[in-house]
């Protein structure tokens, strides 16, 4: 079901640069990107802003059973980073054993593959994590 | 809004019906709900049905067509209800509400899910559309994982420990074993679930519930008509239902689910009761640390004493209160949308004083259902007590 190109073209620059939303009204920042604030409703104004790409992890699990299209990527750290600018989000976290990872450290966007959906279907990129030394 | 009862519980063992399709499966619950109920076809007016995923699991949708058609009981309205996991507590909570209301007087609820005709991975992808699809599931996250990632934070924040999160699984098989509709009727140990398959760290085989295929369906009344039916109403006293973000990272916190508190605190104000009134709980037990927060969240044990409270025993069948006396989604099984039903079936079964098997809570005279959709984007929870 994700072969279709609009579905994961429309989401680039969200995946490929971190690129959220702001509420100027109660400056909550969101990621990925809200179309209405939820605090504010139609009180709120929602625009673009750019995240730096560095957080801690607020929580993490290593997956053996992985989805379709994770299979040859298994195991793999999966976290729940919080980034510095207060959202949190769901990533991958490269390069570490789930051993070396605890709550509070602190990680940096990369730009990697994601999955791929079948040999000749497509290559979806985006980012993942990895620990900051 | 007036009083309404359940008037008639049926279901299908839990398991993999290999020989059964989705609608045989549905037919065979409702047929069964309707002879418990006493009624006759003519005297439903209207169905609901929960289901997740059928359009993916089995290619087929229009559900309330398909089974107003195979049930006999074209013209009347049947509706399929959808909230993932928590399908089936919605669906009877729709049915509550067109009785309640005074639209219909005896309404049909129904839940299932037919999971085995496709393999694993299929329908892990599958469930994983209870969460967020775009930026949970294509990240490389899965339903275990979720869960996972609420259970390390538990573990940090409240010192929870494996053996507390295996102690679930325990209790729920030796629940279990005693109840013939159940996919394991098998008692297990501490030391298996801890020796068992890792799944989405700290989350073993052992700690997840399984993919089942399997329905259940009730009938409605309104209290007042009940009677001229069955010697054994069951009223439902509350009714509520809430929603939170359905991403897990949007969440303040992933060590409750906050849905359920708002769901649960609205419950009890419904029924003017407090959590000591309960003796018998079905709680949603897709992940054993879900037990653990349910039971917390709903106010049994304070946040951060639900594990404990689990491996001391006390939501054993003849302890403090009784929790998932079915078996829980952990060994009865957990067909999707059929669940929120299932737990109906049990808890009037429970109050009936006919749960058969060993698995009666003694004198159990109000019992709660506690359905979760997704990893906690939606919460339903009922009351039920004895209405006769």
């Amino acid at each position: 079901m994700r072969e279709s190109i609009p579905l994961t073209w429309r989401r680039i620059p969200e995946r490929y640069r971190l690129l959220g939303t702001k509420c100027t009204n109660c400056k909550t920042n969101y990621f990925p990107k809200r179309n209405i604030c939820p605090k504010c409703r139609r009180k709120g104004k929602i625009e673009e802003t750019q995240y730096k790409g560095k957080g801690k992890i607020f929580s993490f699990t290593e997956i053996f059973a992985p989805p379709a299209g994770f299979e040859d990527q298994a195991p793999y750290v999966l976290a729940i980073i919080e980034l510095e600018e207060g959202p949190k989000l769901t990533t991958q976290i490269v390069n570490a054993h789930a051993k070396d990872v605890a709550i509070g450290n602190k990680v940096e966007a990369v730009f990697r593959v994601i999955q791929r959906d079948d040999p000749e279907g497509l290559i979806h990129y985006g980012f993942k994590f990895r620990l900051v030394k | 809004m007036r009083p309404v009862a359940v008037i008639g519980v049926g279901m299908t063992k839990f398991g993999e019906h290999w020989n059964e399709g989705f609608r045989d499966l549905v037919i065979k619950a409702g047929l069964r709900a309707i002879e418990d109920a006493n009624i006759h076809g003519e005297e439903i007016q209207a169905g609901y049905v929960g289901t997740m995923a059928s359009g993916r699991l089995v290619g087929q949708e229009h559900i309330g067509a398909l089974l107003a058609d195979h049930m006999g009981l074209t013209p009347i309205p049947i509706t399929r209800i959808e909230g993932a996991c928590a399908s089936g507590g919605l669906a009877f909570r729709q049915g509550y509400m067109a009785v309640a209301s005074g639209m219909h007087d005896i309404v049909v609820v129904g839940g299932v899910e037919k999971m085995t005709d496709l393999d694993v991975a299929e329908v892990s992808d599958i469930l994983g559309g209870a969460g967020d699809q775009e930026w949970e599931l294509f990240l490389g996250a899965t339903f275990p994982g979720l869960y996972a990632m609420m259970a390390r934070r538990h573990m940090h924040e409240y010192g929870t420990t494996a053996e507390m999160l295996a102690s679930v699984a325990v209790k729920n098989h030796k629940n279990g074993a005693k109840n013939k509709y159940a996919q394991y009727q098998n008692e297990i140990t501490i030391d298996q679930v801890l020796k068992s398959k890792m799944i989405a760290d700290p989350l073993k085989v052992f700690d997840c519930s399984p993919i089942t295929d399997g329905a259940a369906a009730v009938v409605l009344a309104p209290l007042d008509i009940a009677k001229k039916y069955c010697e054994q109403p069951i009223e439902i006293i509350a009714s509520a239902q809430a929603s939170d973000h359905i991403a897990l990272h949007s969440r303040a916190s992933l060590s409750e689910l906050y849905a359920t508190k708002v769901a649960a605190k609205h419950a009890f104000e419904q029924a003017k009761l407090t959590t000591k009134d309960i003796d018998v709980a079905e709680v949603h037990d897709c992940f054993t640390i879900a037990e653990i927060m349910a039971i917390e969240d709903l106010g049994f044990y304070k946040k951060g004493e639900g594990g404990k409270a689990t491996l001391d025993g006390k939501t054993a069948l003849d302890s403090e209160i009784a929790v998932n006396t079915s078996g829980g989604l952990k060994a009865c099984g957990h067909p999707v949308g059929a669940t929120g039903v299932k737990q109906i079936c049990e808890i009037t079964w429970q109050l009936r004083g006919k749960a058969e098997g060993g698995r009666q809570r003694k004198d159990a005279k109000i019992g709660l259902a506690h359905n979760v959709g997704g990893s906690g984007a939606t919460a339903v929870v009922h009351i039920l007590k004895q209405g006769w």
